[in-house]
């Protein structure tokens, strides 16, 4: 319980969050702009509570979108750096294709994915999610996996193992806390890539649409709605992978000795 | 298991080349010759790069030998290895930071399969005898330089092994928790009868815990010496006695000499 201490602190985010929100009201009602580009949060609110049924099934499609995405990503960067650490003719041709997926702008390719998968399929959008998330997955987790101190190796091959059980027992832990960075930086990642590739195509009824429809209709509350809730979606992912990483190494959690 | 005539370790004639015919060729090892008797203390020293680690490696199997052999327990290091016959320590520690210093000591024991209420009563054993019994739920971060270093023993003596080999096992520690650890040392291989090759770069550690000080010199690596070292007692009184002291300065001549 006393590592869960840290976590528990949300205070003073809370507090400054509340002091934000309350000034950004306070000034918008002093110096009131000509226009709604920024609405105060009162406003926001409204629209939420207006649009609330709207507003959560466009969670739940985007959601949906993001969580498969990031699965999918997760597993298959993880399953690319297990082949590129342990088979050398997957190094030579993984590594590279990674590099090369990683330089293509993916969000960029969310229109050209719409073409393959149907304007109005939201496969298109796990496409994206998939795709931004894979890289920075398999390049720490294959960081992880490799960078071991080598005498801990020369170790397990004196007791004369095979070179999977090292990879068990040795390479495998070794890459958790590099898994875990990659992964908390994923999951803001893939809220990222669902959003904007929903603005070019998917389902109608998701956060993606909202945005740029109640933005061509100048409802910007609506607007803002929608990017709090993905906002939502981000924090709360984030936070499942910080409890996820407190879980699996409560080890690495521990006070370090001097 | 051992018969007492079979030498621990033989090394007859053995050349050591890294990278052969390449521009980064090294002959790290020529025409070593060595034998080790059950139940000896033997310590390497020599300067740096002379191929003390290198031996260690060439009798761990872990690095094969370019000609001449290798026999541990009369047996090829290789088949040695795979029998277990042997356990390392290296001058990092080199625990898993993600098990307890209990699950670290019988790391070994998990990979041959024994029994969990069978390790658990070994990995007790042996916290007690490397005197750690109140840290068996500590992780390898919440350790000092020097129980780390005491776990890494412990665990390598999990299973008995017949021959330790330790490559400047207490290299990173200060002085005062080094002599605490050769005493350490010393009293495990009096209680365990094991064979121990110890690679140092101190000739007071060197002279202090082995039977045996093997000295050797650099380009190419070679035994420029052998020296039988006979101390009446191996407790702190032998720190101060006059034949560690004529031994200490017979070790540094014979160092020098293999310099020039
Ligand atoms: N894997 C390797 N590949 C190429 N050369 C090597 C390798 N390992 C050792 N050498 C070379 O062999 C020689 C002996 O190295 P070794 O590590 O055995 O020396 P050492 O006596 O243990 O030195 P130190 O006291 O610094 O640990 C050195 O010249 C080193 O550069
Ligand atoms: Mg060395």
């Amino acid at each position: 319980m006393k590592q869960l201490s840290n976590f528990v602190q949300i205070w003073p985010p809370l507090v400054a969050t509340a002091i934000a929100l309350g000034s950004w009201e306070f000034l918008l009602w002093i110096t009131q702009p000509d226009g709604f580009v920024l609405p105060p949060p009162t406003e926001i609110a409204a629209a939420v509570g207006e649009n609330f049924a709207t507003i959560t099934t466009a969670t739940r499609v985007t959601g949906f979108i993001i969580v498969t995405g990031l699965v999918a990503g997760v597993l298959l960067g993880i399953t690319a750096a297990l082949l590129v650490t342990t088979f050398r003719t997957a190094n030579e041709t993984i590594t590279p294709l990674a590099v090369a997926i990683n330089a293509i702008p993916i969000v960029a390719l969310a229109p050209i994915f719409n073409f393959w998968f149907g304007l109005l399929s939201p496969r298109s959008n796990q496409a994206v999610v998939v795709a931004l998330v894979f890289f920075p997955i398999v390049i720490n987790t294959a960081r992880g996996l490799t960078e071991v101190e080598p005498s801990q190796i020369e170790l397990m091959e004196s007791y004369g193992v095979r070179k999977w059980r090292i990879i068990r027992e040795v390479r495998i832990p070794n890459a958790m806390p590099f898994f875990f960075t990659a992964l908390k930086l994923a999951t803001s990642l893939a809220v990222i890539a669902a959003i904007v590739a929903e603005y070019f195509g998917g389902r109608q009824d998701a956060l993606g649409n909202i945005i740029t429809s109640s933005a061509g209709l100048t409802r910007y509350a609506d607007a803002w709605a929608a990017v709090l809730a993905g906002s939502l979606l981000g924090i709360v992912l984030y936070g499942v992978a910080v409890l996820a990483e407190r879980v699996t190494m409560p080890w690495y959690f521990l006070a370090r000795r001097s | 298991m051992t018969s007492q005539n079979v030498p621990a370790v033989e090394i007859r004639g053995v050349s050591k080349v890294f990278n052969p015919g390449g521009s980064n060729e090294v002959l790290a090892l020529e025409d070593i010759n060595l034998e080790i008797a059950a139940g000896d203390f033997v310590t390497l020293i020599g300067p740096s790069g002379c191929g003390k680690s290198t031996l260690l490696r060439l009798v761990a199997a872990l690095v094969g030998s370019s000609s001449g052999e290798v026999l541990v327990n009369g047996k090829s290091a290789d088949q040695a290895r795979l029998d277990r016959d042997y356990s390392m320590v290296f001058q990092k520690a080199g625990l898993f930071d993600w098990r307890n210093v209990a699950r670290n000591i019988e790391l070994p024991l998990e990979l041959m399969g024994w029994r969990k209420s069978a390790r658990h009563r070994r990995s007790t054993e042996m916290l007690e005898l490397v005197q750690l019994q109140d840290f068996a739920r500590h992780f390898p971060q919440q350790l000092s330089g020097g129980m780390a270093q005491r776990v890494a023993i412990a665990r390598a003596m999990s299973f008995n092994p017949a021959l330790l080999l330790m490559d400047e096992p207490f290299g990173a520690l200060d002085e005062m928790t080094r002599e605490h650890m050769q005493n350490e040392v010393l009293r495990i291989w009096s209680e365990t009868n094991t064979t121990v090759i110890f690679v140092t770069h101190s000739i007071s550690e060197a002279v202090f815990l082995s039977t045996k000080v093997v000295v050797m010199s650099p380009r190419p690596g070679r035994i420029a010496a052998v020296l039988e070292n006979h101390l009446e007692s191996r407790d702190d009184t032998a720190r101060d006695s006059p034949e560690f002291f004529a031994n200490v300065s017979e070790v540094r001549k014979l160092l020098r000499a293999g310099e020039n």
